[in-house]
C-alpha cells in the first residue's frame, strides 16, 4: 500500500472522531492531555500512557455502524476495525499521533513498545500494523509477531489485517496460513486469503493434510481453499478421496476448490460430488468448522 | 471454597500445577517479580522477565482457568549489583503501570547491605508515583531485626501500613507486624519458612484480621497447592470456616485490590470483559479430576 492512499494522520482523526463520541468526559480530558505530549515526541509519556489506556478509556467495544466501517476501508482499503474496543483504538492513536518522519527512530519507539506489551497491548498494537507510517519497514515486526504464541496475538495479525497480504514474502505469508491451521483458527477472516494463494502453500497444505491423516486425525476444510488453484493431479487425487470419503463440510469445501481449478478434471470431479458450488460459500463453511 | 494463592512463582512450575491448583480451588494467583536463583548479569534479562510475567505467563495460567497477576520490583538480592539496579528502577515505570499489576514488588532486604537499602527506599517512592500496594519480602537471615527495619523505613516514607503486606513472617514477626498495622503473610514452604501445622496455631493464636496465607512455591522444593492444603488442614483442626475464607482468599483480595487491578468479578463473572482475549477459546479445565488436596491426611501436612 503506497503511504500517499492511507493517510496516519487522516486515520488519526477518524479514531478520535470515534473516542470522542463513545468517551465520558474525563476519560476524553486525559487522552487530549496526554495525545498533545505524545505529538510532541515525548518518549515516556507515549509509553506511560499506553500502559494506562485501558484503565482511564475502559475496554467497551467501540461498536462501530456500518458508515463508521465504510469510512475506514475508504481511509485504508482492507482494514477492518469492526471487533475493535476503545482502548485498542486509543493504543493505536498514540502510535499514529507520535512523529515518525523518520522511519528508523519510529521503529525503533515502536519496537520498544512491543518488547514491553502486556497482552492486550500488542494485540492493538498488532491490529494497528496497516495503520502506522512506514510500512515496508514494519516487515519483520510482523514475521516475528506470527511466531507468538498467544492465540489472541496471533489472531490480530491474521484476522481482518490488510498487513499481511501487501508486506509478507511469500515464505511468510505461507506461513501465516498454515499456522492458523495448525492452531485451529480460521482463514476466512485473512485478508487477502484468495489472492496470494500459490504452488507452494498447496504443496505445503496438502503435506500437512497427508501428515494429519497420516495420524488418524482431521483437517479444517478451509484448507482445501488455498489448494484448489494450484492443484496438481496428486492434490486433486487428495480432493476426490475428500469428496468420497468426507464430512459434509468438507464435501463442500472440496467442491469449491475444485471450481477454482483450471484443469478439466476438476470439472468433472465436481460432476460427481452432486454438490452445486454457486450454493456454497467459504464463509459458511468457515463458519460451520470452527 | 475458592482460594488465593498471592505469592507463587509459576514461572518455575509446570502445567501439572496448573492443573491441580484449578482443580482445587484456586481462582486467581499472584506472581512477584523476584531472583530466578541464577543473578542476572543484563537489563534484557530483566526485561524479558518482566515482558513473561504480563504476557506469556498470564496468557498460560489462562488456559487452566487461573486468573494470573503480577508485581514488579527489583528484589533485595539483585538491587546489590548497582550498575544493573539503576537499569532496573529505569525500566521499571513502564511495567508498573501495566494491566494485571497488583503492587510493587517483591522488595526489602536480603543482607541489609546500604545498596539494598537504597533501592529499597527508591521503590518505596515509586509505588507513592503510580499509586500501589507493596509487598515486602523479608530476609531469611536475622528476619527479626531485617522486618523491622523494613517497617521504619516504610514509614519513614510516609506511607500507611495498609497498602503493605509483610510477607515470610513467623511466630516471632508477626505480633508486631500486626499491632503496627500491616497485612501479614505467611509463607507454607517445606523445611525453611513455615510449615501448616504451625500455621494452623497462628490463626488459633492472632485470629484471621490481615493474616494471609501463600506459597512462595518456586524453583526449590516447594507446594504449589500449601494454600488449599492449608485451608483444609484449618477446616480439619477446628477453626471456622469464616476464618479460612479470610486467610486463604478474602485479605489477599483486600490488600491487593487497592491497586485497582485485581478484581472478584474477574473470575466470578462467567465472560469477564476485561480479560475476554486471554479467555476466549481457552480450554479450560475439564471437569471431575480428583483435587490433589484431599490425597491422604499425611500428603495434606507440610512440615
Ligand atoms: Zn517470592
Amino acid at each position: 500500500m503506497p503511504a500517499s492512499i492511507c493517510s496516519p494522520h487522516d486515520i488519526a482523526t477518524l479514531l478520535e472522531r470515534w473516542l470522542t463520541a463513545r468517551l465520558e468526559p474525563a476519560a476524553l480530558a486525559w487522552l487530549d492531555e496526554k495525545l498533545q505530549a505524545v505529538a510532541a515526541g515525548d518518549k515516556k509519556t507515549l509509553f506511560l500512557s499506553f500502559g494506562l489506556t485501558a484503565r482511564k478509556v475502559g475496554k467497551n467495544d467501540l461498536k462501530l455502524n456500518s458508515d463508521d466501517l465504510a469510512a475506514a476501508s475508504t481511509l485504508r482499503p482492507g482494514w477492518n476495525p469492526r471487533f475493535w474496543t476503545v482502548d485498542q483504538a486509543a493504543r493505536v492513536l498514540f502510535v499514529l499521533k507520535f512523529p515518525a518522519t523518520e522511519a528508523e527512530p519510529f521503529v525503533a519507539v515502536l519496537d520498544q513498545l512491543f518488547a514491553a506489551g502486556e497482552v492486550h497491548e500488542l494485540v492493538a498494537l498488532y491490529q494497528g500494523l496497516p495503520l502506522y507510517p512506514h510500512q515496508s519497514a514494519l516487515q519483520l515486526r510482523c514475521a516475528e509477531g506470527q511466531r507468538t504464541n498467544i492465540p489472541a496475538v496471533f489472531k490480530a495479525i491474521a484476522h481482518h489485517n490488510p498487513f499481511p497480504s501487501e508486506q509478507l514474502n511469500e515464505d511468510q505469508w505461507n506461513q501465516l496460513v498454515l499456522k492458523c491451521l495448525f492452531i485451529g483458527i480460521a482463514l476466512d477472516p485473512i485478508f487477502g486469503i484468495d489472492d496470494r494463494a500459490n504452488a507452494r502453500l498447496a504443496k505445503m497444505l496438502t503435506d500437512f493434510a497427508h501428515e494429519r491423516w497420516a495420524a488418524k486425525r482431521q483437517v479444517s476444510p478451509e484448507l482445501w481453499r488455498c489448494v484448489g488453484p494450484f492443484a496438481d493431479d496428486a492434490m486433486l487425487n487428495d480432493l476426490e478421496h475428500v469428496l468420497k470419503t468426507g464430512t459434509e463440510p468438507e464435501r463442500q469445501a472440496a467442491t469449491l476448490a475444485l471450481e477454482s481449478c483450471p484443469a478439466p478434471r476438476a470439472a468433472q470431479l465436481i460432476n460427481t460430488s452432486g454438490l452445486n458450488p454457486y450454493h456454497l460459500s467459504w464463509s459458511i463453511i468457515a463458519a460451520a468448522s470452527t | 471454597m475458592h482460594f488465593i494463592d498471592p505469592h507463587i512463582h509459576m514461572v518455575s512450575r509446570t502445567t501439572d500445577d496448573y492443573e491441580a491448583l484449578a482443580a482445587a480451588g484456586v481462582k486467581a494467583i499472584i506472581e512477584p517479580a523476584f531472583w530466578q536463583g541464577q543473578p542476572r548479569t543484563q537489563i534484557g534479562s530483566f526485561q524479558d522477565y518482566f515482558s513473561s510475567l504480563v504476557g506469556f505467563e498470564r496468557f498460560r495460567a489462562s488456559q487452566f482457568g487461573i486468573h494470573h497477576y503480577c508485581t514488579i520490583g527489583l528484589n533485595s538480592k539483585e538491587a546489590n549489583n548497582e550498575a544493573l539496579a539503576e537499569q532496573v528502577i529505569d525500566l521499571m515505570p513502564l511495567y508498573l503501570t501495566k494491566e494485571g499489576v497488583v503492587a510493587v514488588g517483591e522488595i526489602g532486604y536480603d543482607d541489609m547491605t546500604p545498596t539494598e537499602e537504597k533501592f529499597f527506599r527508591i521503590q518505596l517512592e515509586l509505588a507513592k508515583d503510580v499509586d500501589l500496594p507493596i509487598l515486602i519480602h523479608t530476609p531469611h537471615r536475622n528476619k527479626k531485626v531485617g522486618t523491622y527495619r523494613s517497617m521504619d523505613v516504610i514509614e519513614e516514607h510516609g506511607i500507611a501500613p495498609s497498602r503493605v503486606i509483610i510477607d515470610h513472617n513467623n511466630e516471632e514477626t508477626c505480633k508486631e507486624v500486626l499491632d503496627r498495622g500491616y497485612w501479614c503473610a505467611f509463607t507454607i514452604y517445606p523445611k525453611t519458612k513455615m510449615g501448616n501445622e504451625r500455621m494452623v496455631d497462628i490463626v488459633k493464636q492472632f485470629g484471621s484480621d490481615r493474616v494471609i496465607v501463600d506459597s512462595s512455591a518456586d524453583w526449590g522444593v516447594s507446594d504449589a497447592l500449601a494454600v488449599p492444603k492449608t485451608a483444609n488442614l484449618m477446616l480439619q483442626r477446628g477453626i471456622a470456616p469464616t476464618d479460612i475464607e479470610l486467610v486463604c482468599y478474602r485479605n489477599a483480595l483486600t490488600a491487593y485490590a487497592q491497586s485497582g487491578q485485581f478484581n472478584e468479578s474477574d473470575w466470578l463473572n462467567t465472560a469477564p470483559v476485561d480479560q475476554r482475549l486471554l479467555f476466549e477459546g481457552n480450554s479450560v479445565l475439564r471437569g471431575g479430576q480428583t483435587p490433589r488436596v484431599e490425597e491422604t491426611a499425611e500428603q495434606g501436612i507440610i512440615r
